[in-house]
């Protein structure tokens, strides 16, 4: 039957012309292919985020008023809601650290050299959108928590000189965070968001099939002086299945988390209380967070807070142009940026232990 | 040596017109600036007789424009002590404690001279102190009690809506503790001077000092500020009803009400005494230490058996309440969303604080009416905190059941990818 339907269509769509470059095309086989597999993880938990999603649209409600809920009633009275809902907010947390790893494993294994440039700096701008999912879907339940941390990351957005306090107003809608801001935040959340990440994931897929796995140049050598040693396996279906494998390990550990630890609602957002002590954001703000905290007030005579603010987003970007400060002729990958990736590992990790601990 | 005696006559020329120059510019700054010889001298004087110029810019009097002269009279522009304390000058000395009251209100009790610094401001206070026990013992030569100042202070005096005023909620107890807490001052009078270390240990005190309520009672809520008095017998209720309406309403309707009148016990004061009210308990309807109806009434009788089935009324609502709050904190503490059960349990707390309300009409069919309503709350909220375990275990079946399937299908691919290559 199935067999029948595949032979149909294909006589119609070509299917063997579609899937044949994918069958003559290969993944290099090495001690480190295990790290190829987080970007595929991070795409599969991009696809449950959009799945989950748009089941919460049937019932979820943009506005103050009705929000908190909405979400309330998708948890305690919409069959499998709870599930649904623990599953969209652990998939985003899980999507935000499978990204990191990838991002990580991408620079250790130094696969953002010529001429990968461009699946680098797109990836790192679906880094980028993926925290701005973050930020926007945190306040979408209308919490207390949510409303206070939008409230301050809305602030720090507005420390950026001149254009800041412009950006701030356009964030929320107003000069205050209100039910405007919600309403702007589910916009970005479930119609500009998706739509950039989506071709941004499509492009970053593209590059990478037309460029093919990036082999570290440390495998790449013991290649050259042992070719015996050169293992591949084909993309379709050898490695496909052993990352199909990957997506079940990753659903059965979204499975626990949200059995064990549904996600928590909280108390819903009053705009008129004092906000709560030792309140931090989510964990993947929490180096940053911490390291805004740790500026003086004043540094000679720059506000400390603008200082960290303009520290923060240049370094953002000097990370994004990253692979066009490395330009080693004999293909290896500068040193410093060894160094500097591993800095960056130690300073991300430490402060975010730091900035959880910290009172 | 003609020019060196030309440029010299010069310089001195220029210093002569500087020096006038500024002596005219001293003469404008000053010319306009209000002469105090009063507190001049006052400043550097000993004791009570030392009144500053820091601590008299503090005082509302001060800040409003008015001056020494303002209630004591004399010529504060004149530096000659004979000139500036003239009798011709109006100077009065220092006020007879007897006037005070009077001079004070001489402005205060003139609405048309208060309404131009506070239209708010009321001017009925001397009337008041007139018709408080204060008052009247002043008028019968008694100069011992509190007048005008002896409350307010003098000289610094600051509006009561100021945390350092003497009169300001928190510290009216302080104030009037003063004297009568004073066993030795009060002597004379025979009455208590206990009332203050009570009411320190009471549940007003806790919410006016502890809970920073403002409008909690102090002395003054109950017995009046300028026509204080002790509450009579028959008055106690109503000034208890004033926040606590609905149990005088119980309590106005109670066969309790008549009771006490016929036999001049002081309502409310009877069970909850009166500066040391503690924080009501149920143990108040029990047989204990601390239980209050077995004073009067007999072992087994009657009001003995009313009393035994409120207490246990409420003993098993209070139960109920605790037990489906357990039930509810299990299940949050398991991550399940019980928030609606959470908030119901706020309905089922309200039932019982009206039950303990209704206790007040000291009729056990009236109370239990509100310890059904409540108990039928706790109920369902126990019910879903339980729903909610039983709802987490049938999740976790439901995982096991799903790992069981992931892992048939890791397997299943392992085994399949192992052929392919092989």
């Amino acid at each position: 039957m199935l067999a029948s339907l595949v032979r149909w269509l294909d006589e119609r769509l070509d299917l063997e012309g579609l899937i044949a470059p994918f069958k003559h095309k290969t993944v290099p086989t090495h001690r480190f292919s295990y790290w190829y597999f987080f970007g595929g993880v991070t795409l599969f938990l991009f696809i449950i985020q959009v799945l989950t999603g748009i089941l919460l649209l049937l019932y979820y409600r943009p506005g103050a008023n009705e929000a908190y809920e909405s979400v309330q009633y998708i948890m305690t009275r919409v069959q499998f809601g709870w599930l649904i809902r623990s599953i969209h907010a652990w998939a985003a947390n899980l999507m935000i650290f499978t990204a990191f790893v990838h991002m990580f494993s991408v620079l250790f294994l130094k696969a953002y050299r010529k001429p990968r440039e461009l699946t680098w700096v797109s990836g790192m701008l679906l880094l980028f959108l993926v925290m701005g999912f973050g930020f926007s879907g945190y306040l979408l339940p209308w919490n207390t928590l949510a409303f206070f941390a939008t409230k301050v990351g809305t602030e720090m957005a507005g420390q950026v000189p001149i254009v800041g306090k412009a950006m701030m107003i356009f964030l929320r809608g107003g000069p205050e965070v209100t039910g405007a801001t919600l309403t702007r935040f589910f916009g970005f959340h479930v119609a500009v968001l998706p739509g950039l990440v989506t071709v941004l994931i499509a492009m970053h897929l593209f590059f990478v099939q037309r460029q093919g796995m990036s082999v570290p140049p440390k495998i790449e050598e013991e290649w050259i002086e042992n070719p015996s040693a050169r293992r591949e396996m084909k993309f379709f279906p050898n490695f496909m299945l052993r990352e199909l494998m990957a997506w079940y390990v990753a659903m059965g550990v979204l499975g626990a988390l949200a059995a064990f630890f549904p996600w928590n609602l909280s108390t819903k957002a009053d705009p008129f209380v004092s906000a709560p002590a030792g309140i931090k954001p989510e964990w993947y703000f929490l180096f940053m967070f911490q390291t805004l905290k740790l500026i003086p007030s004043k540094v000679w005579f720059v506000d400390g807070e603008v200082l960290g603010i303009l520290g923060c987003s240049l370094a953002g970007l000097l990370w994004l142009l990253l692979p066009f400060f490395d330009n080693d002729k004999a293909g290896r990958g500068k040193a410093w940026i060894t160094g500097l990736s591993i800095f960056a590992l130690v300073y991300v990790v430490g402060m975010s232990v730091y900035g959880y601990l910290a009172k | 040596m003609a020019i060196l005696q030309s440029n010299f006559r010069r310089l001195i020329a220029a210093r002569a017109a500087g020096l006038a120059g500024f002596l005219a510019l001293a003469a404008c700054l000053a010319y306009g600036q209000d002469v105090n010889s009063c507190l001049d001298c006052h400043s550097a004087q000993p004791g009570r007789l030392e009144v500053t110029q820091e601590k008299f810019s503090q005082d509302i009097h001060s800040q409003k424009g008015l001056t020494c002269t303002s209630c004591h009279g004399g010529d504060a522009s004149s530096y000659d002590p004979d000139q500036a304390m003239s009798k011709k000058a109006g100077w009065k000395g220092k006020i007879d404690r007897k006037q005070i009251p009077q001079l004070c209100g001489s402005c205060h009790s003139n609405p048309a001279y208060m309404r131009s610094f506070n239209p708010s401001l009321r001017t009925d206070q001397l009337d008041q102190y007139h018709t408080s026990m204060h008052g009247k013992r002043l008028a019968a030569g008694d100069d011992k009690v509190a007048v005008c100042t002896d409350c307010h202070s003098v000289h610094d005096l600051r509006p009561p809506s100021d945390p350092r005023s003497t009169v300001n909620p928190v510290n009216v107890a302080q104030t009037c503790s003063r004297c009568h807490s004073d066993a030795a001052y009060m002597k004379q009078y025979g009455i208590p001077t206990d009332q203050f270390a009570k009411y320190n240990t009471s549940v007003h005190h806790d919410a006016m000092v502890v809970r920073g309520d403002l409008s909690a009672p102090t002395c003054t809520t109950c017995h009046g500020n300028h026509g204080a008095a002790p509450p009579g017998v028959d008055k106690v209720q109503n000034v208890c009803a004033n926040c606590h309406a609905f149990q005088a309403q119980m309590y106005g309707k109670s066969t309790h009400f008549k009771a006490f009148q016929d036999k001049g016990l002081p309502g409310c004061v009877v069970c909850h005494s009166n500066h040391g009210i503690h924080m009501p308990s149920d143990a108040m309807l029990g047989t204990g230490p601390g239980g209050v109806c077995m004073r009067c009434h007999a072992p087994g009788d009657h009001c003995d058996r009313a009393r035994a089935e409120i207490l246990g009324n409420l003993t098993q609502l209070d139960g109920a309440i605790k037990n489906a709050d357990q039930s509810l904190r299990l299940a949050e503490s398991a991550g399940m969303e019980v928030s609606e059960a959470r908030l119901a349990q706020d309905q089922a707390v309200d039932s019982l604080t009206k039950a303990r309300v209704t206790i007040h009409s000291f009729q056990a069919a009236l109370v239990n009416q509100d310890v059904q309503t409540g108990m039928k709350i706790a109920s369902a909220n126990l019910k879903a905190g339980q729903d909610a375990m039983v709802e987490r275990n049938h999740r976790r079946i439901g995982l096991g059941i799903c790992f069981i399937a992931i892992a048939m299908m890791l397997v299943g691919l392992w085994l399949y990818i192992k052929k392919l290559e092989s």
